[in-house]
This record gives structure tokens, sequence and C-alpha cells, in this order.
């Protein structure tokens, strides 16, 4: 067992040095950043006495051993952009994002749960079948779309929900929410739901396909035999049967909520991590971009990590499964 | 493509006594899947929506009434023109006009084009890299599989979309001003197929080392038939059934991605603009009441996407073993 934890540990840190590697190229990529930062009035003394406080004439390994070094105690540089911490910048969007994928994880739950259990007991039915095909048309919407249409319908038209921005928030420390406003509860309302569609349908087609297996199994029968009621069954015995994948896959899919939202919050101008990152795209700002990417893949490595442990020590046939 | 039965591409070694051999057509009429298709009424919808789309999109430059390339032929008079059956709407414009005067239905047929090629083109790049790794991988075994399916994995832990949003975002700034215009496409294909060849590359890995070992191969070896040729020829077909139905619904997610970078402003132009650049630039007008300059770029994508991935979705219970 615990060969298999340290295999698993070992695993994500070679992942997360080849993601570094990664965001390490991205600054070679970009050509020189000195270019980028001068401005006119800057000597050539000036700029090579920048090149060498930013250490860009260290050699290739020297930098990448420098810039993991850094990355790992949370230290991204400044902003090529602003002159700003690249960490600061991130803390100070990081709750933006991690409510809006909160919340749009919930109600995928709330609301994929009951809709999947629906269309697989009631097989057959129409409305089930098109519940199952607006899950089709749900998969294919990308998520840009559903937002201009959740706009369209409900700002521009109806003109009940704001369209953009977070709202008022209340900061507590270091973190700043909008859930405790009116005005930021009615702003996350549209971006939450834009972002949770997707997941929905997921969410719904897999507890549908899981039930309908479950049904067929022996003790489901048993019980049926038994007397047992059918929504008991159902509910019950069923449905317990089918959340823990339903729960991995929800776990596992945060990372990519995490990383989906970035085109959520540029659709809502929600002022969250991947708006940052956007921006930091469009005006090249590398060491935002080179951070964003190995936060959201430290957090994506993390979750993958824990669950696959947490499997095996549920479930023991999967430790000697997997190398 | 190969036929779309590659069961029949087994049976069709040479027979002893030569058989008039049906045509590809016939045997395609008498297969499983034609049935399955023509019982399936989802399917031949998509597919026909489909089919119409492409026809119209690949004829743009016939039936649209407006050459968007060519900025001679818009007029700022005829800017911000509502649909034909508004009452300000005008012919030739059926779907309005935006605000440079670009006739929306043009811009839609040639941006629908741009989309359908980029999506066309990063399937067959991600297919021809992840065949070949995984043919490679699954035969060779050892170091080879190890390096490949290791750079997959990590590949893989990165969100997709991140990785396609770097590449193009980099690869744009790396080329020549002058050629960011013509090279846009070209980047965008190589962005969205460097994350998409891992899956078919596990899948055909995965069947490639459970066909390595069949008698067919042993014997192939034996009579010294080339690694490429054995690979190729022998044991591809046998791997092709899921890439099919992998490659398919690719197909609409590598447009949904095009359409998505082409959102953020990192994809196409807005002198070339595919589906999601309308989109884009739509979408600054949302609040001025001009709502026809997004809400049809919009349905047009959604049209291809939602029938791809229909007919992706029956193909994999059409080709799925344990439903028949």
């Amino acid at each position: 067992m615990l060969v298999f934890i340290l295999k698993r540990l070992f695993n994500a840190a070679m992942v997360m040095l080849a993601v570094a590697f990664l965001a390490f190229l991205i600054f070679r990529a970009a050509g020189d950043p000195v270019e980028i930062m001068a401005n006119d009035q800057m000597s050539i003394e000036d700029k090579e006495a920048l090149r060498d406080s930013l250490g860009l004439n260290d050699s290739f390994v020297t930098q990448y051993l420098r810039f993991v070094g850094n990355a790992a105690r949370g230290d991204f540089g400044i902003s090529y952009r602003n002159g700003q911490k690249v960490l600061g910048l991130i803390a100070d969007r990081f709750p933006a994002t991690m409510e809006l994928v909160l919340v749009a994880t919930i109600l995928s739950l709330v609301i994929g749960i009951p809709l999947g259990v629906l269309t697989a007991i009631h097989r057959g039915r129409w409305h089930a079948e098109a519940l199952q095909f607006v899950s089709i048309i749900g998969v294919s919407l990308p998520s840009f779309v559903v937002g201009i249409l959740l706009i369209l319908v409900f700002s521009v038209i109806l003109g009940i929900a704001p369209a953009f921005g977070r709202g008022e928030v209340v900061d507590l420390g270091w973190w700043s929410t909008g859930l405790l406003t009116p005005s930021g509860r009615a702003a996350l309302v549209l971006p939450a739901i834009s972002l949770s569609l997707y997941q929905i349908t997921l969410i719904m087609r897999l507890v549908r396909a899981e039930m309908m297996e479950v049904m067929r199994s022996d003790f489901v029968k048993f019980a049926r035999a038994r007397g047992v009621p059918r929504w008991r069954i159902q509910f019950r015995h069923a449905l317990k049967n089918c959340l823990m994948p339903v729960i991995t896959m929800t776990a596992m899919n945060v990372g990519a909520l995490i990383a989906f939202a970035l085109i959520t919050e540029t659709v809502f101008q929600w002022p969250g991590m991947g708006m940052l990152f956007i921006q930091a795209v469009t005006f090249l700002d590398i060491p935002v971009m080179a951070a964003y990417l190995c936060i959201i893949s430290f957090i994506f490595v993390t979750l993958n990590t824990v669950v696959d442990i947490a499997y095996a020590v549920i479930d023991p046939r999967l430790r000697h499964a997997t190398r | 493509m190969p036929s779309p039965v590659s069961r029949d591409t087994v049976a069709s070694a040479k027979p002893a006594q030569p058989i008039a051999r049906p045509s590809r057509f016939a045997r395609l009429r008498q297969s499983d899947l034609w049935y399955s298709f023509t019982h399936n009424k989802p399917a031949m919808i998509a597919a026909a929506v489909l089919l119409l789309v492409v026809l119209a999109a690949f004829s743009a430059p016939w039936i649209a009434p407006q050459d968007t390339y060519d900025p001679a032929q818009l007029s700022l008079w005829n800017s911000e023109l509502p649909p034909i059956w508004m009452d300000e709407g005008q012919m030739p414009f059926l779907l309005g006009t935006d605000t440079q005067g670009r006739d929306m239905l043009s811009a839609i047929l040639y941006g629908s084009r741009i989309s359908i090629l980029i999506g066309i083109a990063s399937v067959i790049l991600s297919l021809t890299v992840g065949l070949t790794a995984g043919l490679v991988a699954g035969y060779f075994g050892g170091i080879t599989d190890n390096v490949l399916m290791r750079f997959g994995d990590i590949l893989l832990s990165i969100p997709t979309i991140l990785i396609a949003i770097l590449v193009s975002a980099l690869a744009m700034q790396a080329l020549p001003p002058d050629l960011r215009e013509v090279g846009a496409a070209a980047v965008l294909v190589l962005a969205i197929a460097l994350s998409g060849w891992v899956q078919y590359a596990r899948l055909v890995r995965a069947q490639t080392t459970v066909e390595r070992g069949k008698e067919y191969v042993q014997a192939a070896q034996l009579l010294k038939v080339p690694a490429r040729r054995i690979m190729v020829s022998h044991i591809l077909p046998n791997t092709l059934t899921p890439i099919m139905v992998a490659a398919t619904l690719n197909f609409g997610l590598a447009i949904l991605t095009e359409a998505t970078l082409s959102f953020l402003g990192i994809g196409m132009p807005p002198s070339q603009p595919s589906l999601g650049t309308l989109i884009r630039l739509g979408n600054q007008f949302l609040f001025s009441g001009i709502w026809w300059v997004v809400l049809f770029p919009v349905l047009q994508l959604c049209l291809i996407v939602v029938s791809v991935n229909v007919l992706g979705d029956w193909l994999r219970d059409a080709l799925n073993p344990k439903l028949r």
C-alpha cells in the first residue's frame, strides 16, 4: 500500500516537473522579455542591468532549476505588464474563480443526479427521451455560446440578471466573497449556470448509464422479490451504488472546470484567474501565463492523485492493477 | 477513410476460386452498419443536415450573395440591416448585415467553410500522428512505448484548452507579422491536433498489443513481411472500429475548440473570420439591439456540432458489440 502511494506521488511529481518545463519553455519561446518591458528612454546599459537582474544571462539548466525552485516556493516573478508580483495578482483573483467553480459543481450535482435517475427509470417514455436528446445538445454547445445565449435572454431581453462583473464583494481576510451580498449572488447566477451546463449533462448521462446497469443486477431483483417498494429500490439501493463514479468524476473535473472557467469569465467579464490569464495571453505577459499553467496543472494533478489513492484505499484490487 | 465495415477488410484476402465480388457500394448496402443507419431517424436527419451545411459552405463562392474577402464589395450604406423578414430588411441581405455592411449569410457560409476545414485538417493530423505513435508503441513496446505514452500522459495532465491557447498564442507570436493572417489557420490546426493525438494513440496501442500476439501476425513475421507492412496493412485495419467513433466525436470537438479560440481572440483574424470570430465580433454588439450578428453564427455553429455529435453517438452504439 505504501509502495503504491509513493509510486503515485512520484508520478505526480514527474508530471509537475514536465509541466514546469513546458512553462519554462514558454519563456524561451516568447522572445526577449527585456524588449517587451523596456521603454524608449532606456539605454543599452539599463537594458543590460535589467537583463542581469532577471537572470537572463545564465545557462539554460540554471534558469530552469531556478524557475522550478522559485515556483515551488510560490515565487513566479513579477508581471511584465504592471510590475506587480504574479502570485499576488493570482491570489487576488483566486476566490472569484473558486466561488464560481464551487457553485457550478454544486449546481451540476443537484440538477444532474435527479435528471439522470429520471431518464434511467423512465426510459422509453417521451419526457426521458426528450431529456436525453437535450443532453446531446448540452454536450454540443460550447460554453461561450451558452453564456451569450443566457445574456441575450436574461439580460438583454428580460433584463432580470446582471450580465457582467461580480457585484458587491465582502472581504473576509484574504478571501473576497460575493456570496454575502444580494448583488454578488445575482451576478453569480448566469456564469454559474453557464459553467455547470456541460457538467450537468455529463453527470446526467453517467448516472443514467450506471442506473440502467445497476437496475439489472441481482441484488435489485432480490429486493424486488422481497417486496421493497419501487421508489425505495431506485433511490436507496440503486442510486447509492451509482454515486461512487459520479463523485470520482466530479472531483476529477473540478480541475477541468477551473480551466474552462476562463471562457465563462471572458464572456461575463468575471474578474477571476481565467480573465487574468486571457489578458496575459493578449499582452504576452509570460510570467502570469506560466504561473497560471503551473497552478492549474498542480490542482489538476493533485486531484487526480488523491482520487487514485482514495480508490486504492477503498478497493484493494486496484493496487496491483496499475503500475 | 477505409470502407466503413472494417471486418470485411480481413475477409477480403483473395479466395482460391475467383468469385465475382460485390462492389463496394453493394457491400455497404448489405452491411449491418447501413441497416442500423437507415433505422435510426436522428442519425439520418443529422447526416442530411450535415451534408447540406457542408455542401453550402463549400459552394460559398458560387452561392453567397457577397464575397466577404473583398472589402470593395462592402458598403457602409448597407450596415446594420436587420434580416429580410423584418421591416427594414433589404434584398439580397437575407440574414441582415453587420456594422461593416457585411452580409451575414455570406459571412456565415465562408466562416463555416473555414471552421469545417480546420476541423477536418486537425482530425487528419492528429489521426496520422496518433495512429503512427500507437502502432509503433504497441508493436515494438519497450522504451519507445514508454517514452511515447509518458509524453501522452503529460499532455493529458494539462487541460486541453490550455494547451491549445498557449500553443496558438505563442506560435502566432513566433510567425513574422505579414504571415500571421495566412498562417493563422495552420497554427490553429497544430494547436488543436497537439493534444488530440493522444486518445487515438492509446486506443490503437491497446489493440495493437493484443493483435501482436495473434497467429496471423506471427505468420506474417515468419514470412519476413517488413514490420511497417505488418503494422499498416495487417494490424491497423483491426484497430479502426473505436478510432472511427473517436474521430467523429473529435471532429465536432475540434470545431468547438477552434470556435472557442477564435472567440477568445487568439484564433482566426477578423479579415477571414471563422464562425468563432463572427461570434466574437457580434458579441460586442449584444446590447445594441443588433442581435442577428451574433445569433445566426451561434445557430450555425450549434447546428454543425449537434449533428456531428448525434452521428457520433449513433456510430458508437452501432459499432458496440455489446449492444448488438
